[in-house]
């Protein structure tokens, strides 16, 4: 296992120009995700136009991996519906973890073009490919958590 | 130093392992002693009339003897084996707490306590109705012995406190505390769980009226520790838990207690785990306290010396003369988390985090440090490891901060 693949340039740069990070005046939503083996915390903060997403920040303390993570999640899921945010979420929880969430699926096929949930909703979405950078996080068990925390608390957020 | 001693060392030579204030690395004598017992010994003690069974209690009986005097307590008796530290300090915040504390009561603890001292007395409190009173720390990380004057009083009914700090590594003055409860009548507890390894612990000459220790953190195997009591303190608390061993007569209606230190001792007590501790302590004494003081003050003030010289790097706690084996440090720009993992490509074993002290990390303004500590058989070469991964850790991030910037 290298370090280069688990801090890779991209996240050592929102690790240091976090995006997306700070209050959030006037949120609809608020969800507060916590690890306490580590003491990292952030805080994510929504604003919804029905099921999108139109405005998404983080605040928090934790290491480079967890804040690169919450910077880079609050732009992939911005303008994007509730539906494809949680199909994100699958995917990257993939991603870090070589395995699909258990029960947390959008009707079983998350990521498949054309498809859609029970309420006809498009869970279709790519992945920003900046998100890649992640994939060493697989090879760095005892780090997976501080990668997907942002994450969890998003999905917190949407599906509470 | 003796590093050929332990196995998983021996076997891992580019290891560098400077975690042992969570738990030291542990010799062939205590695993050959826990295999030997069960090999040749194993029965359950103080119950079977048959020679197998009264074996056993003889080796549990001279573990206790063992360990009772690596920690000069004259009366082995007055030894009673826990899981460790932490089920020591539960032991008597709940046997002693309970039948003692009353509202308007007060406990002392401190702001640099282990969770393992902090939170059963936080407990016991609201249990009670008692009042919680924190000695809080001077900027360099010690105990703000002025505070601690102002808080104990006529209403303090326990100080507890922590002997050396996991977090900090700092050695507090157990003679003036003690002074200082006994004036005011209070029960003196103190954590003894990162000065046993580390230091020569003479409970009798001691004055605190109750002592724990964890034996995983001496070379003993997990699972094993103790409380170590003055004998009236002892045998004036209620038995904790209930069971088999703990009891004289069990009637319908009521039971009563055995004898020190059984009556703490409730079930089938863990033998091995006692004989791989009395081989610990045994091997501990063999290289002798005194000496592995020196060789890790010695570690401790080259590392803190060369650690001190490195840009962005904050060292916590009192100057290393006066820590004990705990190095805890943060790396502006670098999480320790970070600094852990990327120390861990080079073999280099660190803690990071709030090290069961959260009250701590607040005080400290920090979510959490680096602590690298050591112990017996670190040796230069785990120094300068340590320093190469730094370097690494600060060169990764300075790299990215100028690629963006």
């Amino acid at each position: 296992m290298s370090l280069d693949d688990l801090y890779q340039s991209i996240i050592l740069d929102h690790n240091r120009r976090p995006r997306n990070q700070g209050p959030l005046e006037g949120a609809d939503r608020e969800v507060h995700g916590h690890n306490p083996l580590c003491g990292d915390q952030v805080t994510i903060r929504l604003k919804m136009d029905g099921t999108t997403i139109t405005d998404v920040r983080f605040e928090g303390s934790g290491c480079a991996i967890s804040r690169a993570s919450a910077s880079m999640m609050t732009s992939a899921v911005k303008g994007r519906t509730t539906a494809q945010a949680l199909t994100l979420f699958d995917n990257f929880h993939e991603l870090v973890t070589g395995a699909p969430p258990a029960g947390t699926k959008l009707d079983g096929n998350a990521g498949t073009p054309g498809m859609s949930n029970a309420s006809g909703e498009s869970t279709d979405v790519k992945m920003p490919r900046e998100l890649a950078a992640f994939a060493g996080v697989a090879r760095f068990p005892l780090r997976v958590k501080c990668a997907s925390m942002a994450w969890h608390a998003l999905r917190e957020a949407l599906v509470g | 130093m003796h590093r050929s001693d332990f196995p998983l060392l021996a076997a891992s030579p580019g290891l560098h392992y400077l975690d042992s204030a969570a738990t030291t690395q542990k010799p062939a004598v205590v695993l050959d002693a826990m295999r030997e017992f069960y090999e040749t010994s194993n029965a359950n003690p103080h119950r079977g009339a048959y020679e197998l069974s009264g074996r056993a209690t003889d080796r549990y009986q001279a573990a206790r003897e063992r360990v009772a005097r690596f920690f000069g307590l004259g009366d082995p008796d007055c030894l009673i084996f826990t899981r460790g530290t932490t089920e020591a300090l539960n032991l008597v915040a709940q046997a002693w707490g309970r039948r003692e504390l009353e509202p308007r009561d007060e406990v002392v603890i401190t702001a640099m306590d282990h969770h393992a001292n902090f939170v059963p007395w936080q407990q016991i409190a609201i249990a009670t109705g008692a009042r919680l009173r924190i000695c809080e720390l001077t900027p360099d990380g010690r105990l703000d012995m002025d505070h601690m004057r102002e808080l104990i009083g006529p209403r303090t009914r326990v100080v507890a406190f922590p002997h050396v700090s996991n977090a900090l590594g700092t050695v507090n003055p157990v003679a003036d505390i003690v002074a200082l409860a006994r004036d005011a009548g209070a029960l003196t507890v103190c954590d003894g769980a990162q000065a046993a390894p580390h230091m020569p612990v003479h409970f009798d000459t001691l004055g605190v009226d109750l002592y724990a220790f964890s034996g995983h953190k001496i070379c003993g195997p997990m699972g094993i520790g103790g409380l170590l009591g003055r004998r009236t303190v002892l045998e004036s608390l209620p038995p904790w838990q209930h069971g088999g061993d703990m009891i004289q007569v069990v009637q319908d209606e009521f039971s009563s207690w055995n004898v020190l230190p059984h009556k703490f001792e409730a079930g089938t007590p863990n033998v091995a785990d006692a004989v791989g501790l009395a081989a610990a302590v045994e091997y501990v004494d063999g290289i002798g306290l005194d000496t592995i003081l020196a060789h890790e003050r010695h570690l401790l003030a080259l590392a803190t010396d060369r650690l001190a010289a490195m840009d962005g790097l904050t060292i916590y706690g009192p100057p290393a003369a006066e820590r004990s084996g705990v190095l805890s440090f943060t790396m502006a720009d670098v999480h320790p988390h970070d600094l852990a993992t990327i120390l861990d490509a080079d073999g280099v074993c660190i803690r990071a985090g709030h090290h069961c002290a959260q009250p701590l990390m607040r005080r400290l303004h920090v979510p959490a440090t680096a602590r690298a500590s050591f112990y017996l058989y670190n040796d230069e070469s785990d120094v300068d490891a340590l320093m190469r991964g730094l370097q690494r850790a600060a060169a990764l991030f300075a790299v990215a901060g100028s690629a963006s910037d």
